[in-house]
């Protein structure tokens, strides 16, 4: 049955996907192959609308792989099979925690863990002026070339953010708005 | 703390509202959603502290999914059990799952439309400075000696001159923290 496989096959992706997005594209990539269920350049076109849109890339491509074979149906069939590892595995963790967060033992992991989480955020922030204010940054070269529009953005909505406290929703709308107008010159 | 007077369809209410606009305004994933989680839970209604804030974000990078499901179902189960769990879930996933749905259908090819490229670049720059303020607020509370900044040096180097996964990242600074301890217990003992 169409529906069980999709199922199956995107619980098993779900399961292995440790770290998102580019983690799952590869494993997504192997299996519709395996399976025949999108064209090459249909699985680019995903992953270009992916980068556009709201939403997780694997729960994206759930979706769109899901409605391709199976319509509808089969769309909401590979998005729970991708997320029910989650939220088995979420919710373990979770009742872990709950039980677990008055020891000394737990407290001095979560000591250990909390200041490489910051340089985690660190590498977020890198990571996305890669895609816009600094766009030389991810090529390693010497040369930063710094994108001029994609500064100012970031400097408004800094401004805005930090100073007059907006909330992220309308600071990404700025931005958006921004953008367009920017780069429709 | 969360407000015990709250009713439980009070609290399911909220979080579905709240991850119905975290799911239609990240664009770019993961990380991109982390200002808006931030500034809903942590700032805004308190549910969530500083500390526990970062703890989940290291909780949810460990475990395999998508970081932002992942966050979704943490924060759900934490205020209301299994039930918040899923409504925020499906809150998260509704606006992303309607806008494949309508591009499976219409198969618009978006890679044509150019003058979009403009909104995404604008979006991924905004967001740049918004997880920069995020992490800031959050960093505050929690890089307070030489160790700690030592210690998110040493993983922003790791993932991004190195290239070391992120889960990796967090185990290892996991068995750093247990290693501290145990030389603290047996300094004490002594």
């Amino acid at each position: 049955m169409i529906y069980l496989e999709l199922l199956v096959t995107f619980f098993r992706i779900g399961i292995l996907g440790f770290g998102g997005g580019y983690v799952i594209i590869p494993l997504l990539s192997s299996e519709i192959a395996l399976h025949q269920w999108l064209t090459s350049q249909e699985f680019a076109d995903i992953v270009a609308v992916s980068q556009m849109t709201p939403g997780p890339i694997g729960i994206n491509t759930a979706t769109f792989v899901g409605i391709r074979t199976a319509g509808f149906l089969g769309g909401l069939a590979a998005t729970a099979g991708m997320i029910l590892p989650s939220l088995l595995l979420v919710i373990l963790a979770a009742h872990m925690m709950g039980k677990f967060k008055e020891s000394a033992v737990i407290q001095a992991i979560l000591k250990g863990i909390r200041p490489a989480v910051i340089g985690l955020i660190g590498f977020a922030v890198i990571f996305f002026a890669s895609m816009s204010v600094l766009p030389g940054l991810d090529e390693g070269g010497g040369d930063f070339p710094i994108d001029f529009r994609a500064l100012a953005v970031f400097l408004v909505v800094l401004i805005l953010s930090a100073k007059r406290k907006i909330h992220p929703i309308g600071a990404i709308v700025i931005s958006a708005v921004m953008g367009l107008a920017l780069y429709a010159v | 703390m969360i407000d015990p007077s709250l009713s439980l369809l009070r609290k399911v209410w909220i979080l579905f509202s709240t991850f119905f606009r975290i799911g239609t305004f990240t664009i770019g994933g993961g990380y991109a959603m982390l200002p808006l989680i931030e500034r809903e839970f942590v700032e805004d209604r308190k549910w969530v502290t500083k500390e526990e804030m970062i703890d989940i974000l290291a909780i949810v990078q460990s475990l395999p999914g998508i970081i932002a499901v992942n966050s979704s179902i943490f924060i759900g189960y934490r205020v209301s059990g299994l039930l918040g769990a899923v409504i925020a879930t499906v809150g998260l996933l509704i606006s992303p799952i309607a806008m494949i749905t309508a591009f499976a259908y219409l198969y618009i090819n978006v890679q044509e439309k150019e003058f979009l490229q403009g909104l995404f670049i604008g979006v991924r720059s905004g967001v740049t400075a918004l997880i920069l303020l995020a992490g800031i607020r959050l960093g505050k509370s929690v890089l307070t000696g030489i160790f700690a900044w030592s210690a998110a040096a040493a993983s922003l180097t790791a993932v991004w001159i190195i290239g070391v996964h992120a889960g990796l990242v967090i185990l290892f600074s996991a068995l750093a923290g247990s290693i501290a301890y145990g030389i603290n217990r047996a300094r004490e003992r002594r």
